[in-house]
């Protein structure tokens, strides 16, 4: 027996560790103090990081107006005025949301933008669930793409028709950005394959698409799309502009999805490739049944990735003035009496669109830690 | 029989098969395919260009580039080069791809800095430290750039007018007019001293090479900091006391309404400048970020053991592995914030976009603008690509 189990008196509690080194304790030394530069920059940090929570609460909830008196359809925003900055002022915000949200749509037929906007989340939950990962996926689409467009146009089931050109605010964004998408992608998928291909001319073709697209900024091609594309069609034959720059933003988006799915296609090990050649498949068989099964599962991460860039990036319809959500923020405050707020009514807009990337990145995240759980250790 | 390539079966060629005429082919197929594709656009693209010669022609549209020889009358509030309403739309769009190349440049300098720091910071054992940039780096890469770009343009414009200017240190002024601070008159001594900065960092630069050959002949350290104060600071400062040190400041005052004198950087530009930095700084951080973690920590474990400081750990040994890494993601952020600089036309910068956007409303030409608009960031995009290629294979040089 060696000394240790001799000094040790049978049948006593071992020892716990010392209470620096364990717990809330341990952990502050090790996380925030642990030297003399870690602790002063924790210290500066601590008191810029309380001053700034501080100041903000002050800003947005102590100061702030909620809601200001109107009269004779006018708001009366003197009292936000006389904050001078020192509080915000969300009045702005109740008073403008359904205009910011909804746009010009008829008022008393809010609810159908409303339910479109939850379709479309509730489209996006459906989509983002493994189990919905097959042919069921399609007619799900289809059907509530379709009960949308119903819904925002209206025309039929006793729904009064509103013409497009009132169509606004969320909406909006939300149909550029799926829309986009659902067509985007079979068009990148053609493309990356097109541009895997032996044969040369489709292959320099789909090179020239993706390398022409990703080299100029999405603005160049909404312009194109709102002043050069009435010049393409026929006399005659005119394409509203809601139409003209969704095409804009599903070329644009092909280009790149494209490149993440040819990024799949290239990781796959060509073994894959070989082996269904040599089970004598035909090229289409070969692609639908072995290749892009595997292919896109390895690129999903990715691809919701690229997914968040394009719903930020329609906000840059309001440089061709298309009443997206940004651009009915933007209008919200043309209005004299509202004129400089913008601050309020940009933090209102960044939250709607930070909920919707937010969750999108979680989602990509928690997916590639699933899908790559076989190669960890 | 080791190599494979030395058994003779291997060197056989196929024989050559002749092309049949039949569905069987497989090349026969291929060649029908293509010409189906081939066929079917060129069909569209006939279509639509007939269709817009048709409407130019119906619409008394010119085509050409002969506008650009014409006087422009659009003027221009910021220039690098002298530029009057009077001057041609050639000029106006130089005036466009300078102002397009200055936010670019300098915005990729600072994304680059910021972007680095905040992905540095984000690995911080520090946990505030690191909570923060991963806060920062969450919230800015989930909002809108326009978005960002329209919020900081509202800031410059809801600061007080010029007469309540802040003045935060004597000589600087800020209000809703932009930024004014002081500027040095310049003067020829000043750009010399300036070619004598660069000639000192290319001579230390020089020197640093040649102390580093040494040291691998005979192993002795070499002190290049006393060199390098010389070089990089003696020298310019030599030259302009040589040249006679002139040293006049023109300071801003208020005149009236506004300011004179001094340097401006108007509320456009400064919006603009800031929104890019801060949006693609968020994601050269997560570049960085991705970089150092890919270093496996045997490096670093390695590099402590040898008794180098953490500072020279991430020097010498981490950041050379983690820059191979880092350099073709860091390639595609610089080209989105050139290609995103296009923004600019919302907030009323005028870059290239917003100036070819003018001259196609005057002109009415949109095929030609639009076409000046897609050339430009196209070469743009090129040579940025092309310099980061070249760099990035000599990185890559390093790996034996």
């Amino acid at each position: 027996m060696s000394d240790i189990t001799v000094n040790t008196p049978i049948g006593s509690e071992p020892r716990s560790a010392p209470i620096t080194a364990v717990g809330p304790i341990a952990w502050l030394r090790a996380n925030l103090f642990s030297g003399w530069l870690s602790t002063a920059v924790t210290l500066v940090i601590g008191y810029v990081l309380v001053r700034a929570v501080m100041g903000f609460v002050d800003w947005a909830f102590v100061n702030a107006i909620w809601s200001v008196p109107v009269t004779n359809g006018v708001a009366q925003t003197q009292a936000c005025r006389e904050l001078h900055g020192s509080g915000a002022c969300w009045a702005v915000v109740t008073e403008k949301h359904r205009f910011m949200l909804f746009g010009t749509y008829p008022y008393e037929q809010h609810w159908r933008p409303a339910l479109v906007c939850i379709l479309f989340v509730a489209l996006y939950i459906v989509s983002s669930l493994r189990r919905f990962w097959n042919w069921r996926l399609i007619p799900i689409w289809t059907v509530t793409l379709t009960a949308i467009g119903v819904l925002m146009w209206g025309g039929i089931f006793g729904l009064p028709y509103v013409p497009q050109e009132r169509w606004g605010g969320l909406p909006i964004t939300l149909i550029l950005a799926t829309f986009g998408l659902a067509f985007a992608f079979p068009l990148s998928v053609l493309v990356a394959l097109g541009r895997r291909s032996s044969l040369p001319a489709i292959k320099v073709l789909c090179v020239l698409y993706v390398e022409l697209i990703r080299g100029v900024p999405l603005i160049s091609l909404l312009f194109m799309a709102s002043v050069m594309f009435p010049l393409f069609l026929p006399e005659g034959m005119n394409i509203d502009k809601l139409l003209r720059a969704q095409i804009a933003i599903i070329l644009f988006a092909g280009a790149y999805l494209a490149e993440v799915v040819r990024a799949g296609l290239q990781a796959l090990p060509k073994g894959q490739y070989e082996a269904a050649d040599a089970m004598g498949l035909s090229y289409w068989q070969k692609t639908g049944f072995i290749i892009l099964p595997q292919a896109l599962r390895l690129v999903i991460p990715p691809l919701v990735n690229t997914f968040i860039g394009f719903f930020k990036d329609t906000s840059l319809v309001l440089i061709i003035g298309i009443f997206d959500l940004l651009t009915a923020g933007k209008t919200a405050i043309v209005e004299p009496s509202w004129q400089g707020f913008g601050v309020e009514v940009y933090v209102f807009v960044g939250l709607i669109y930070l909920v919707f990337c937010f969750a999108m990145s979680k989602y990509s995240q928690g997916l590639e830690a699933e899908l790559n759980r076989h190669r960890r250790r | 029989m080791s190599d494979a390539t030395a058994d003779p079966r291997f060197r056989r060629k196929p024989p050559k098969r002749p092309l049949r005429l039949s569905w069987a082919d497989e090349r026969i197929r291929g060649i029908f395919w293509q010409i189906i594709v081939v066929g079917i656009v060129g069909t569209i693209v006939w279509w639509l260009w007939s269709n817009t010669a048709h409407n130019l022609e119906v619409r008394r549209i010119a085509t050409g580039f002969g506008f650009l020889h014409r006087e422009a009358g659009l003027p221009i509030a910021e220039s690098l080069i002298s530029y009057e309403p009077t001057d041609t739309y050639l000029r106006a769009l130089t005036v466009g791809v300078l102002n397009t190349l200055k936010v670019a440049v300098i915005g990729i300098v600072l994304a680059t800095i910021i972007g680095t720091a905040i992905g540095i910071a984000r690995l911080s054992r520090n946990f505030l430290v690191a909570k923060i940039a991963g806060f920062y780096v969450e919230v800015i890469r989930d909002l809108p750039l326009l978005l960002q770009l329209l919020f900081w343009y509202t800031i410059m414009q809801s600061l007080p007018g010029p007469r309540q200017a802040m003045q935060p240190v004597d000589g600087v002024f800020l209000s809703n007019r932009g930024f004014k601070v002081p500027a040095l008159v310049w003067e020829n001594a000043h750009t010399a001293a300036a070619l004598a900065f660069v000639a000192g960092i290319v001579l230390t630069w020089l020197y640093a090479r040649a102390a580093r050959a040494k040291r691998m002949i005979d192993g002795q350290p070499r002190k290049v900091w006393p060199a390098a104060v010389a070089l990089v600071l003696g020298l310019p400062i030599l030259t302009w006391q040589v040249m006679g040190a002139p040293w006049e400041i023109d300071w801003p005052a208020l005149r009236g309404f506004n300011f004179r004198g001094g340097l401006t950087v108007s509320p456009e530009f400064f919006a603009l400048l800031v929104g890019l930095v801060t949006y693609t700084a968020a994601f050269i951080a997560e570049v960085v970020r991705a970089g150092i973690l890919s270093v496996s920590l045997g490096q670093w474990e390695a590099a402590q053991a040898l008794g180098l400081r953490s500072g020279s750990v991430l020097r010498l040994i981490v950041m050379p592995q983690a820059l191979r890494v880092i350099i073709p993601p860091m390639t595609s952020n610089y080209l989105n914030l050139t290609k995103n600089s296009s923004l600019a036309v919302a907030i009323g910068y005028q870059d290239i976009v917003s100036i070819a956007n003018t001259t196609l409303n005057q002109t009415g030409q949109a095929i030609e603008g639009i076409a000046i608009i897609m050339l430009v960031y196209l070469t743009i995009s090129l040579s940025i690509s092309l310099f980061m290629n070249w760099y990035n294979a000599r990185i890559a040089l390093v790996e034996r």
